[in-house]
């Protein structure tokens, strides 16, 4: 018995020995805001499973939207000796101390999803999406998609005065400048929220002759074009049809959306920030190439050509 | 039985006007505004949308009215909401019957009123203070209940709470009227409503004159917490899915609003729960009318807080014995006439 419990240790010692050399090339420690949206839960599931993918041992500290707990974070981190720490940073200020401790103790540091107001030389890259870009390729869908026909258009804000609505507002803007065919009608906040999205979407059908003058929505986010899909078929009228639907982040709900020919377009603000980190981090290990300062991810259109069901399964499990 | 009538009028006129006032300036900006249609079998234009999308802050009003006609206040209503749209989602999606569904969030409604009250009737907290408590956690109860997912469903039952029609009317409009005349029935045909009234205006002297007081309070915070949870299930029927973050988010805060518009006092005692629903409603009739406007979303908050500044103005006491002063008052208004005087 002695012998074989003998035995057993050894050989699960023997496993985790072996497990953490093969692992040990590179040990992450991510500081993570919280799971306040689905969103960031996804982007969580996701660096989780870009790590495991790339045999790499992530240490995972939720900061539940607290800056001094992400400190402290960062701080542990600094002091196990991580090769790299990840970063999603809940405000933009008052990071200097903090960063300058990492960069002392040669630890790089990547930026996930949100940057700060420190010098450039204080962190390794940033992995953001470019806000603007997500605007225009959805105003680009539509110039794509209306070719040159008439067309009015509704705008579903996010919350006014957020960088998102005012950057997905602008670069929409931008897409459709020169185009005299597309004109935008309305524009009024729907607060990123389905009940809002519903409510501002059902006084834009009243006050545009019952939806009849209305040949399009383009909402900030998905949740607020699930709301106003639903006023306007409460107003008789067929969306996706009647009125094209395009909206940016694609979260699994607006996929249904999708396959049931509700929806038209979603533009992708991807929760996959980890993986190319973890490529900028593989390279800088490799050889020393430092990336650029902001790597950019990848604004990619979603029509109803693409297989929505298959992608909503995908997503499904990713805790959106 | 005419001069209840009129007396009672009396009450709602400054709500009454300030709502014609309000439709009236909205349809001249917005010629379509009063114009209604049968449609798929029900009344379809911008005044049934003011009904239909004021039916949460109308629930939370009437509530509220009677929780501040104690002297109280409710500050959890919106997290109650969340916590009892989050219920009703998992709940339906779980495989419980609609009535069941229904059973159950009533109850998580009734639990948390039963909560509130004992803070504040028992443990002698400060309602302001007491309600906090589960305005801050509620919410991230109603998180840990959805998975802080949006929890989406597509039981028919459930949907036709909160975009079915009944009679031509929305369900969520059919719901706050019946549920609001029934409540007003209920305080006004009895002795409850002086009871509470009593409470408001002297806790003390209400308990030793032979009040229950504390079964009343706690009564006041269950009824809250009641509308909260109807409320919460039309918000969360209305948009198929139950979101925890953001269902009644801030709604405390219109219902207080609605009350103080419909004329009750912070400070306890007197209440028209007829008064509260007119002024939810106003409150809503500003929204839509901001929205039908075609404003920039960046002028909403600025033009709905000037025009509530303003119908508080009309009912200040200052204002109104300056106005009784340039009009002669009729004999139906003795005390304003006093005070002219």
């Amino acid at each position: 018995m002695e012998i074989a419990k003998a035995l057993a240790s050894a050989t699960i010692l023997a496993a985790c020995t072996f497990g953490s050399a093969s692992a040990a090339e590179l040990v992450v420690g991510f500081s993570q805001i919280g799971s306040e949206s689905g969103w960031r839960a996804a982007e969580t599931t996701l660096t989780k499973q870009q790590a495991e993918q790339r045999g790499i041992d992530l240490k995972f500290a939720d900061a539940q939207q607290k800056q001094e707990n992400q400190i402290k974070a960062v701080r542990s981190f600094i002091a196990q000796g991580v090769n790299a720490i990840l970063l999603a940073p809940v405000v933009a200020t008052g990071w200097d101390e903090v960063l300058q401790e990492a960069k002392d103790a040669e630890i790089p540091v990547v930026l996930l999803d949100r940057t700060v107001d420190s010098s450039k030389d204080l962190y390794l890259t940033a992995v953001t999406s470019d806000l603007v870009h997500e605007g225009s390729v959805a105003g680009k869908w539509l110039v794509d998609t209306t070719a040159g026909k008439p067309c009015n258009v509704v705008e579903l804000q996010g919350t006014t005065g957020s960088s998102p609505a005012i950057d997905r507002k602008k670069g929409f803007e931008q897409a459709l400048s020169g185009h005299d065919n597309l004109k935008i009608v309305r524009s009024q906040t729907g607060d990123f929220t389905r009940t809002k999205g519903k409510e501002v979407m059902e006084s834009f059908l009243k006050a545009e002759d019952g939806g009849k003058n209305i040949c399009a929505l383009y909402a900030h986010n998905d949740d607020m074009a699930v709301g106003a899909i639903q006023a306007i078929k409460e107003a008789g009228l067929k969306p996706g049809k009647d009125i094209l639907v395009v909206s940016i982040d694609a979260v699994p709900d607006i996929f249904q959306a999708m396959a049931a020919g509700e929806a038209n377009a979603t533009v992708e603000l991807t929760p996959n920030m980890a993986g190319p980190a973890f490529d900028a981090l593989a390279a800088f290990q490799k050889d020393g190439t430092a990336p650029p300062k902001w790597i950019q991810t990848e604004s990619k259109l979603y029509t109803q050509a693409d297989e929505p069901l298959k992608v909503y399964e995908e997503k499904k499990g990713l805790g959106y | 039985m005419i001069s209840d009538v009129r007396l009672y009028l009396n009450r709602l006129l400054p709500q009454l006007i300030a709502l014609c006032v309000i439709v009236a300036a909205v349809s001249l900006v917005f010629p379509g505004f009063l114009s209604l249609e049968i449609q798929n079998g029900r009344l379809y234009g911008s005044l049934v949308d003011i009904l239909n999308r004021g039916a949460p802050v109308v629930l939370l009003a009437i509530g509220m009215t009677v929780v501040i006609a104690t002297k109280g206040i409710d500050l959890s209503v919106g997290a109650v909401m969340a916590i009892c749209g989050a219920t009703a989602a998992a709940s339906i999606t779980s495989g419980h019957s609609l009535a069941a569904t229904l059973l159950i969030t009533l109850c998580v409604g009734v639990l948390c009123g039963i909560w509130n009250g004992l803070l504040v009737a028992v443990l002698d907290i400060q309602p302001i203070i007491a309600t906090l408590v589960l305005m801050v956690a509620g919410r991230g109860i109603a998180q840990l209940i959805t998975e802080g997912a949006i929890l989406t469903f597509n039981d028919p039952g459930l949907i036709f709470v909160g975009s079915g029609s009944f009679a031509g009317l929305p369900m969520p409009v059919v719901i706050w009227l019946v549920f609001g005349a029934l409540v007003a029935a209920l305080v006004r045909r009895t002795a409850l409503g002086m009871l509470i009234e009593a409470i408001g205006i002297n806790r003390r002297a209400s308990t030793l004159s032979g009040v229950l007081t504390p079964v009343l309070l706690v009564a006041a915070y269950v009824l809250s917490g009641v509308c909260a949870a109807i409320a919460g299930i039309i918000a969360a029927a209305d948009i198929r899915g139950a979101d925890a973050n953001n269902a009644g988010l801030w709604l405390e805060l219109d219902a207080i609003l609605a009350v103080v518009v419909g004329g009750t006092s912070l400070l306890g005692g007197r209440f028209s729960i007829a008064a509260s629903v007119l002024g939810a409603i106003i409150i809503q009739a500003i929204n839509t009318g901001i929205l039908l406007s075609g404003f920039p979303p960046e002028f909403n908050l600025i033009i709905k807080a000037g025009i509530i500044v303003f119908i508080l103005v009309l009912q200040a006491p200052r204002f109104r014995t300056a106005f009784a002063f340039l009009v002669p008052a009729r004999g139906a208004r003795k005390p304003t006439e006093r005070a002219a005087k």
